[in-house]
């Protein structure tokens, strides 16, 4: 009589279950949890490779990677969830110098307690998102921290990617005359997640723009192949970013406060809170500035793009000693867009 | 967004524009007080200077209630959450604000203090139910736009018999604010600032009325016209403010009838008045002790009074060395008469309250309106870390 041995006598309980200290031991509980949940929705021939690291070819030309630590309360909001989000996140990252991204590695802080189901459905939700964007997650860690001493879940997501030739973004290249283009709606990701907190519920339901930018990006690299700078305006939303741009470059920008595009639910939420919805976050849009000749063209193909729609070009960059970013009002004034400072906190009256 | 956008229209402030122009006398300067900070916010948000003729000089008023809060309320807080071991409950905007040794609530968060933003007093007292073996108080700052929802907060811990909320009261009052400034050698008469009328609160308006500032109208022989806080609105009041003074007149008008009425907000009031009290005497950053000018929570209520149940001491803590924020404050100085403005005194590390509050003038001018200065700080200059 032969028994098959099983290499975990019991299923890891995704239902009832939390982490615990084993977990994040090195022991056979780790294993198992890589087994059956990691390595369950995630699998890839790479990831499948079982060893300490993912072993791939390179290929010819230049790569590029970037690295993003995800923090988000609450994890599950309208629109996403911090599986979603760290994969569009560092996805978005390696796509803003025109890569095409290919994998992903993904680091996990867990806290003692977490459970399981949350666990199962945040890495179901990084599974879909990665294969929806035809990314691989090919290697990744597993920590666990005392309770008390993590927020639940810490995801780090590392990209690589390759640059296709002739491409040459970067933020130092804005110049005077260059037209100032956005994918879409700003603000749309830091309200969701304002109004999914505590308190405060806005009818309609705001949703996270949290979506992979990469598709986007490379016909627009294949329509217009010089374009300048392409960033992400994420944290610090669109003021901070055109600051970041305007500084790296050296120059000033104006912007037409009436042809940035900003969903009516978006700037009702921000009225009310007190926000401005330039320095809201987004995680599903992108900056891009190009030459004015190229402007029309490129507009044209992202507003073609399901992620562009909204496209549309909000000001040119100017010389400007100053390195301000400034705005006409749609009262037909003037101010500066400055950087954020510190947080946007609700005004009291 | 309705109801919103028809206030920030272009081609209607194209119009008021043309008609203060057409009106303003060329022959002479008119200087107005814009008493809030929330018109002070959309002078500079909109670009409103724009619109306006040379010779339209808008003064920045105290209108700003993180403003004008002293320091050493400030050290009181921080003093509650650190030594009480308190849940302290805040507004937002008074995270940043510094206090003595360059401490601030935010800052004492970050040491491990419980300090929680709220947005509403409701959230305080969610926090106080679900935390029944703490103790929880409420930072009660503002003026009378935030004092009924303190009132209405402190009815409703007295009806459940939440024992362990209380409610450490900043409340002040408008109108004392605006005689204080009329009364100042810095304004009387030949003083160094001329004030020739007032855009008065809006947000306060609504629950005090028009009428209270009538008086202040005639004794002062200074218009006062009640002026919403968009765009539109302020330079309507404008308009306004330049025909009264045109013609030699001195009475409160109100722009903004759409939510104010002369007699305010009855209901409201009669809330404030069953749990506040004049306050005999109260600090004002800028202008001082100012008499009757605040409010406290009455005997009946005294059970939920922070100042009775802790041990909160008046402290006199003294601005930060060349911070200008109490003249700013009182009108005589502009920000960018301040030494440390932009220099250390930035939104990111604010020496004074002006720079940390949307409302401020200091930030306003920092942040929306730093172009227009002679020699501009830089947007990439100091800001980066």
């Amino acid at each position: 009589m032969s028994a098959v041995i099983k290499r975990f006598p019991h299923r890891l309980d995704t239902r009832h279950g939390c982490v615990d200290m084993t977990h994040g031991s090195g022991g056979r509980a780790m294993a198992q949890l890589i087994e059956e949940l990691f390595r369950k929705h995630l699998d890839n021939e790479l990831l499948g490779q079982g060893n300490d690291q993912a072993l791939f070819p390179v290929s010819a030309g230049r790569m590029v990677m970037s690295t993003d630590g995800h923090v988000i309360s609450p994890l599950f909001f309208p629109g996403g969830d911090i599986g979603s989000l760290a994969v569009h996140g560092t996805i978005n990252d390696v796509a803003m110098s025109g890569a095409k991204p290919l994998y992903l590695s993904a680091a996990f802080i867990l806290e003692e307690g977490f459970p399981l189901a949350d666990l199962d459905r945040i890495v179901i939700s990084m599974a879909t998102a990665a294969s929806a964007a035809g990314v691989l997650v090919v290697t990744g860690d597993t920590k666990v921290v005392e309770r008390g001493k993590g927020d639940g879940i810490f995801i780090t997501t590392t990209g690589v990617g390759v640059v296709p030739e002739g491409i040459h973004i970067s933020g130092d290249r804005a110049r005077p005359g260059d037209a100032i283009l956005v994918s879409g709606t700003m603000g749309d990701h830091g309200i969701a997640i304002m109004s999914s907190r505590e308190n405060l519920q806005f009818e309609p339901r705001i949703k996270s723009d949290s979506a992979a930018l990469h598709t986007l990006v490379a016909e627009m690299v294949n329509a217009v192949p010089d374009i300048h700078c392409l960033r992400d305006p994420t944290r610090g939303g669109l003021a901070t970013t055109l600051n970041e741009l305007a500084h790296q470059s050296g120059v000033g920008m104006r912007l037409n406060e009436t042809d940035i595009p900003i969903d009516p639910a978006v700037t009702a939420a921000c009225e009310l809170l007190g926000l401005d919805p330039l320095y809201v976050a987004n995680e599903g849009k992108l900056i891009c500035i190009c030459t004015a000749e190229d402007a029309d063209r490129l507009l044209a193909v992202m507003q073609a793009h399901p992620q562009g729609r909204h496209a549309a070009r909000i000001g040119e960059v100017v010389e400007d000693a100053h390195g301000f970013v400034q705005m006409e009002t749609s009262f037909g004034g003037h101010r500066v867009i400055d950087w954020l400072a510190g947080e946007q906190l609700p005004r009291i009256c | 967004m309705k109801y919103v956008e028809e206030f920030r229209a272009r081609d209607l402030a194209k119009k008021l524009a043309r008609g203060i122009a057409r009106e303003a006398d060329t022959g002479r300067q008119y200087n107005i007080m814009e008493f809030c900070g929330g018109h002070t916010h959309a002078i500079f948000r909109y670009g409103v200077q724009d619109l306006m003729p040379a010779n339209i000089n808008f003064v920045h008023g105290p209108g700003c209630p993180v403003c004008v809060l002293p320091i050493g309320r400030i050290d009181n807080a921080i003093d509650l959450v650190e030594r009480h071991d308190v849940i302290l409950c805040t507004y937002g905007d008074m995270l940043r604000v510094p206090a003595s040794g360059r401490k601030s609530l935010l800052k004492a968060k970050a040491g491990g203090a419980d300090v929680r933003m709220v947005y509403s007093t409701l959230d305080a007292l969610k926090i106080a139910r679900d935390n029944p073996g703490r103790e929880v108080v409420f930072f009660a700052i503002g003026f009378e736009t935030t004092t009924p929802p303190t009132a209405v907060a402190l009815r409703q811990v007295r009806t459940e018999g939440l024992r362990n909320f209380s409610v450490f009261c900043n409340h002040v009052l408008t109108p004392p604010a605006i005689r204080s400034i009329l009364d100042t050698p810095d304004t009387r008469d030949s003083g160094s600032v001329h004030i020739d009328g007032f855009l008065g609160p809006s947000h306060v308006s609504s629950i005090i009325g028009s009428q209270p500032y009538e008086a202040l109208a005639t004794q002062y022989r200074k218009p006062v016209i009640i002026a919403g806080f968009e765009p539109l609105d302020v330079m309507q009041s404008t308009l306004m403010l330049i025909r009264q003074l045109n013609e030699g007149r001195h009475e409160v008008e109100n722009e903004y009838t759409r939510v104010v009425t002369r007699e305010g907000n009855r209901k409201a009031q009669q809330l404030v008045a069953e749990v506040f009290e004049l306050r005999p005497t109260f600090e004002w950053r800028g202008l001082g002790l100012m008499p009757h000018s605040a409010l406290q929570i009455r005997e009946a209520y005294a059970e939920f009074n922070a100042e009775r149940r802790f041990e909160v001491p008046t402290i006199q803590a003294s601005d930060v060395k060349g911070c200008e924020c109490p003249t700013i404050l009182r009108g005589v100085k502009r920000p960018t008469d301040c030494k440390l403005f932009g220099t250390v005194c930035t939104p990111e590390s604010p020496m004074g309250s002006c720079m940390v509050s949307s409302e401020g003038a200091c930030a306003a001018y920092w942040s929306y309106g730093r172009m227009r200065m002679p020699n501009p700080v830089g947007a990439n200059a100091e800001s980066v870390a």
